[in-house]
């Protein structure tokens, strides 16, 4: 490391400057070492701060009523009147998103399948992966206003279908990415074998390769659920919330990313509670779901 | 054997038509993602015709936002500002605290921490936007207001000159500043997952001969890791900036929502994706604010259409594959 062992000699003053440098050039390294221990720190203290902060203002209406109840007004002011749950958002969120992995799964394994399989280094698959990657990141509200277009006003109101359709579409790119990804790491010589012994593309792809690389689209379905089920803005625009429990599709859906919304910024300290509650109950299951989602694929590799 | 063979033949042109409709089904999944995309454009473009009609190129110039009937005014620009700036001060907050856990991950950090926080900081992303923004609302915004306005920000409002870009007289914490905080807390993920992964590319022989010349773990990634893996880096900004620029919810909460230009990084004001959000539940079908709305998404997906393409484009060529 240092200037020990030397072909030349040096006269004294060189020698020290060799060692000023060497010095500062230590120095330098000891500060960016510091710096990016110190990133790293703070980007671990935010998601500690956030999970602190919701379990401390969460844990209080982490109760029963939380999940049996629906919303109620506030009790400010009167303390007899019934505390609020979250029953209607809960059942809202778990309608709205399995309907939305529901439509958009099926359409993104096989837009993955097509990217895989059949489109690799043609002009239209590069032009579909480019805009699923796109689609990937585009900002989710715009994904509303589109729905909206598209089934709220010719429709006439707001619904759960349109929340379902909004979220479908975030679902596909998700499923589009990792599809295609897990497809790509099967050896061609698995699909060479199938097709080999006479079985046509479409039953090599169904029966084998989707069977292994079943673990990867499993993880890409989980991640899109914990996707949609965290997002407000476009429901905001398609199934608009609701404060009661609703079964009807055609009508106004609540979920629990727009309850927290609208309780949030209610101003009564009882609401604010119960949204924390919603937050708290939201953010576990997504990051459960996302802890799930990568053991499933860690025990595979 | 005839029977058999006109089996085998059957079954064979069986396969056939199953591979046929397969692959068109494929395809035709393949074009409806296209489809979206065209379809998003369009009917945002339609939605926003009418105010793009009524008050033409100076929609985008305008900051009046006036839904008060019969002087209905409507402008894109203190959206549009807000939406930019707001991103870019974020980009700069997030940038070197990825970049610092990108290299930590990938150089500094022993073996067995990389993966446990490696993990911790995906997780980060994870976290739905209204989280970000409650939390921004209740925890990160009166710090900012305490701690940085109303001590650091003070001071730095008497230099001259550049004092005005910390002078506000809005004291409610919502602000353009606290706005950018939240973003880049959101987007420092992304950023750092683009990075260390693309890192993590470069040869090993590189990174091995200049240590072994005697070089500092900063000047590898200085001198060979950072020269190597330049346009990819720059990708993963771009897709940051992409994220930032539509940050809808949690930006919301935090930004304070004024329909007035932000002179300072304290004062508040507003974003296009935060505008939608916030007006567009309660404004008439077919009105004129609600077609402005449009037009401001129109605005704002062509904006992010540019800077996630550029992203894509930058990072796919040198990672392809």
């Amino acid at each position: 490391m240092s200037t020990t062992t030397m072909t030349f000699t040096r006269t004294p003053a060189e020698e020290a400057t060799a060692r000023a440098m060497s010095r500062r050039r230590r120095v330098m390294d000891q500060i960016i070492r510091l710096f990016c221990i110190g990133a790293t720190l703070v980007g671990l203290f935010f998601l500690a701060s956030i999970l602190f902060t919701l379990l401390v203002k969460g844990l209080p209406r982490l109760d029963l009523i939380t999940f049996t109840r629906e919303f109620q007004p506030t009790t400010y002011g009167d303390d007899t009147a019934p505390l609020g749950g979250l029953l209607h958002a809960i059942l809202g969120t778990l309608v709205q998103s399995g309907m939305g992995v529901l439509i958009g799964v099926p359409i993104g394994i096989l837009v993955g399948t097509y990217l895989s399989e059949y489109a690799k280094g043609t002009a239209l698959g590069n032009a579909v992966r480019f805009v699923s990657d796109v689609l990937l990141s585009a900002p989710s509200v715009l994904v509303g206003l589109f729905v909206y277009q598209l089934v709220v006003l010719p429709t006439g109101g707001f619904s759960a279908i349109a929340g379902s359709i909004a979220l479908a579409i975030l679902v596909i790119p998700v499923v589009v990415r990792t599809t295609e990804d897990m497809l790509q790491l099967l050896p061609n010589t698995l699909r060479e074998a199938v097709i080999g012994l006479g079985a046509p593309k479409w039953k090599m792809i169904t029966l084998v390769a989707y069977r292994a690389a079943l673990s990867g689209i499993v993880t890409g379905v989980l991640l899109a659920f914990a996707r949609i089920a965290g997002e407000t803005a476009p429901l905001l625009l398609t199934s608009f919330g609701n404060n009661v429990v609703s079964w009807n599709l055609g009508n106004a859906m609540g979920s629990l990313p727009i309850a927290i919304y609208q309780q949030a910024n209610s101003g009564f300290p009882d609401l604010i509670a119960v949204a924390w509650t919603g937050a708290l109950i939201v953010t576990l299951g997504v990051l459960a779901i996302n802890i799930t989602a990568r053991l499933f694929l860690a025990r595979r590799k | 054997m005839s029977a058999t063979t006109s089996d085998t033949v059957s079954r064979r042109s069986a396969g056939a038509t199953g591979d046929l409709v397969f692959a068109w089904l494929c395809k035709g999944a393949g074009l409806l993602v296209l489809l979206l995309l065209g379809g998003i454009i369009i009917t945002l473009f339609l939605g926003g015709l009418p105010a793009f009609r009524e008050f033409g190129l100076g929609f985008l110039f305008s900051t009046e936002w006036n839904p008060v009937e019969g002087r209905e005014r409507y402008g894109a620009a203190v959206a549009v500002s807000g939406t930019i700036f707001s991103s870019l001060l974020a980009i700069a907050f997030a940038v070197p605290l990825a970049f610092g856990i990108a290299f930590y991950l990938t150089e500094l950090a022993p073996q067995w921490l990389r993966r446990p926080v490696g993990i911790a900081i995906e997780l980060l992303a994870a976290v739905p936007s209204i989280i970000f923004g409650m939390w921004g609302l209740f925890v990160l915004v009166p710090f900012v207001q305490q701690k940085i306005q109303f001590t650091i920000g003070m001071e730095l409002a008497t230099i001259p000159l550049i004092g005005v870009i910390f002078d506000s007289n809005n004291y409610a914490g919502t602000s353009i500043f606290a706005a950018a905080l939240v973003i880049a807390i959101m987007i420092i993920p992304f950023i750092a997952a683009t990075m260390r992964d693309v890192f993590e590319q470069v040869p090993a022989v590189y990174k091995e001969s200049a240590y072994g010349l005697g070089a500092t773990r900063w000047e590898v990634v200085r001198n060979v890791v950072l020269p190597y893996t330049r346009v990819s880096v720059v990708g993963g900004i771009m897709l940051g900036l992409g994220r930032a620029l539509g940050e809808t919810m949690a930006v919301t909460f935090v930004i304070g929502n004024a329909n007035r230009m932000a002179g300072s990084i304290f004062d508040a004001t507003t974003t296009i994706a935060s505008v939608v959000a916030m007006e567009f539940p309660e404004s008439l079908a077919g009105s004129l604010k609600q077609s402005s709305l449009f037009a401001l998404g129109f605005i704002l997906f062509v904006i992010s259409f540019i800077v996630l393409a550029v992203s894509r484009w930058l990072l796919h060529s040198r990672m392809k594959g």
